[in-house]
């Protein structure tokens, strides 16, 4: 690990992108017909797959209903095959129920849940390719989901880590870069309004700092945010263009 | 046990004061609560008192094989154990969600921010490893148990000394305290954590929110900071939107706040360090005649009450009376009774506009019809 450059003097880093580049991005969505809403997305070689259920009537414990808006049940899991090793306990562990807290919050605040109380929505979001940035191409696959699901948002959700190596910061990090000790910060974003649904950020980043970090995550989510609206009309194109014929 | 529910008129009350910069305690918007440290007669015990909250940390060590990926570093293991003795919502086994919630966030402040020298815990690489574990176990719950945790948690673990051990070729040797004196761990840097919590949509802010302005708040955003400036962590969680501007004023009002708390873990330290060198008996049996851990006493600072323009007895008077007789029912229908006229329609539903809205339109349409008639007649 030691002696690998994320960043060489001419600005490129390890997979030859620059600083502020972003990975190749493909995605589409009504992956499944029996679910309301499905997505797959890939963000470079991170592929993460959600599927969404919903507004259905509440199952499991009825003392849960909200009598004024729905419950977003969120799971996280990452298949055993995810990793480099492979891995022993997929959901339940401790991480895993943290990042599906993390989803169940960021969608609370973009979901218009006043419209539909006392019913659940219920989204599933599955990592079948771990390469850096789960928690991000997550976000962007459940975005992507409730959105084919028909379920109102107040506006796009768009997640992206970024970190920061040698007074610049790198948006998008890959796996190597993550476990390089590199500072990352992940934001999930509402790209219209500014708006920041999750903020989260680990290892050590000095103060004066935390300005440029933001910054650029939220230009960051921007871009990403702009690939997701493509992808987006492109599909409702697609249907339509089925339907009529 | 379920939480007795929060009425709706304590909910407004605590919205209402905290509108005018109020709170239940007397604080100001940034103020922390009391911080008391106490430590056990063991080495690596400590009690925090934030306010009435209460937790109890203890650090222990143990000699084990290192993981495979990682085989001359130390293990470090937190848990924090949200015991029923802190709070009624708190069932026994059940890893419920803000025990995972804190467990996570303890171990991404200090494991991930590298505040412990993890490779001098390293006795024969690849064999044997010290693991330090961190309990901290919750024992009054009174609101923000995240910083009373993370205070608990680094002060125990710069107060704990590990067993001194000498390796001769392949012999490893394990002195006791009364051979050898014990090591303290090097510690690199002390990650505090700062609460701030929101309401109103994120248009107020208060620092360390007590139990019950945690159950009205919309939000709640962690910052750990160390005292160089360097923050180690930040979390937001809840389900709120946050401005880049907020999260900077945040952190600019934690640098602050950690710097205080900082001085304040030293000096509780160096008292202790004294105190053991001056022989004195020091732990929890020392504290009992004393009554520092064992009594609830709280200064409380009164409540500014100068500018409060309504009072419940000028609410009173303006109002009359209800009345005292019950309206006699109506009989408008056979087999339909009627006792008042109900209130009004608070269900945000403007039927009377849409049928009003409605007539307009059949009466629009009326016109052309009758238009057309004529024009017919007319031909």
């Amino acid at each position: 690990m030691a002696g690998l450059e994320l960043l060489s003097d001419q600005g490129y880093r390890l997979d030859g992108r620059k600083a502020t580049e972003l990975r190749k991005v493909q995605a589409r969505m009504g992956v499944f017909a029996q679910a309301d809403g499905s997505a797959y997305i890939e963000q470079g070689n991170t592929k993460a797959l959600a599927v969404v259920y919903g507004p259905h009537e509440m199952r499991g414990s009825r003392s849960r209903t909200l009598h004024d808006r729905a419950v977003i049940n969120c799971q996280y899991s990452m298949a055993t095959f995810s990793t480099a090793e492979r891995k022993r306990r997929p959901h339940g562990d401790k991480k895993s129920t943290e990042m599906s807290l993390h989803l169940k919050q960021t969608f609370e605040a973009a979901i218009l849940t006043q419209l539909y109380p006392r019913s659940q929505i219920d989204i599933f979001v599955k990592i079948l390719q771990a390469d850096g940035g789960n928690y991000s191409v997550c976000v962007n696959a459940a975005t992507l989901a409730v959105i084919d699901a028909g379920i109102p948002m107040r506006d796009y959700v768009c997640a992206c880590t970024v970190g920061f190596v040698d007074e610049t910061p790198l948006a998008d990090l890959c796996y190597t870069e993550e476990n390089g000790g590199v500072s990352s910060l992940a934001l999930a974003l509402l790209p219209r309004g500014g708006q920041i649904a999750l903020l989260q950020m680990d290892a050590r980043l000095h103060q004066d700092h935390l300005e440029t970090m933001m910054e650029a995550a939220m230009i960051a989510c921007k871009g990403v945010s702009k690939v997701l609206d493509e992808v987006v009309r492109q599909h409702l194109q697609e249907a339509s263009a089925l339907s009529r014929d | 046990m379920k939480d007795t529910p929060l009425s709706n008129c304590e909910r407004d009350f605590l919205l209402k004061a905290i509108e005018e910069k109020k709170r239940l305690d007397g604080r100001q918007t940034y103020d922390y609560r009391n911080i008391k440290i106490t430590f056990g007669t063991d080495y690596g015990c400590c009690f925090v008192d934030l306010g009435k909250t209460r937790v109890m940390a203890q650090v222990s060590c143990e000699l084990v094989a290192p993981k495979e990926t990682r085989p001359n570093e130390g293990i470090l293991f937190f848990n924090i154990e949200l015991s029923p003795m802190a709070s009624p919502a708190f069932e026994p086994g059940r890893q419920s969600e803000l025990s995972v919630k804190l467990n996570r966030q303890l171990e991404r402040c200090f494991r991930n921010s590298k505040c412990i020298d993890t490779e001098s815990l390293c006795v024969v690489s690849g064999e044997k490893v010290w693991q330090i574990r961190v309990d901290v176990h919750t024992l009054n719950h009174d609101g923000n148990l995240m910083d009373a945790a993370s205070i608990a948690a680094i002060t125990a673990l710069c107060h704990f000394r590990r067993p001194d051990v000498s390796i001769q070729g392949e012999e490893i040797t394990v002195y006791t305290p009364e051979e050898r004196d014990p090591i303290p761990l090097s510690i690199y840097h002390m990650p505090i954590s700062v609460s701030f919590s929101f309401f109103q949509q994120g248009t107020y802010l208060l620092v360390d929110p007590c139990e019950r302005e945690e159950r009205v708040m919309d939000g709640l955003l962690m910052i750990a900071m160390n005292k160089h400036r360097e923050i180690c962590s930040i979390q937001s969680s809840g389900g709120i939107m946050l401005l880049k501007e907020q999260v900077l004023r945040c952190s600019k009002i934690a640098s602050v706040k950690v710097s205080e708390i900082t001085e304040l873990i030293s000096k509780a330290l160096e008292n202790d360090k004294k105190a053991r060198k001056a022989g004195e008996r020091c732990g929890f049996a020392e504290s009992m005649p004393q009554e520092r851990i064992t009594a609830l006493k709280m200064d409380e600072t009164p409540v500014e009450m100068k500018n409060v323009t309504e009072k419940a007895e000028d609410i009173v008077k303006k109002y009359e009376a209800p009345p005292q007789s019950v309206p006699s029912p109506l009989v408008p229908a056979p087999g339909v009774g009627q006792v008042g006229q109900g209130q009004q329609n608070s269900w945000g539903l403007e039927e009377e506009d849409g049928e009003s809205e409605e007539e307009e339109e059949m009466v629009v349409e009326d016109q052309p019809k009758n238009k057309l008639d004529q024009g017919e007649c007319c031909k």
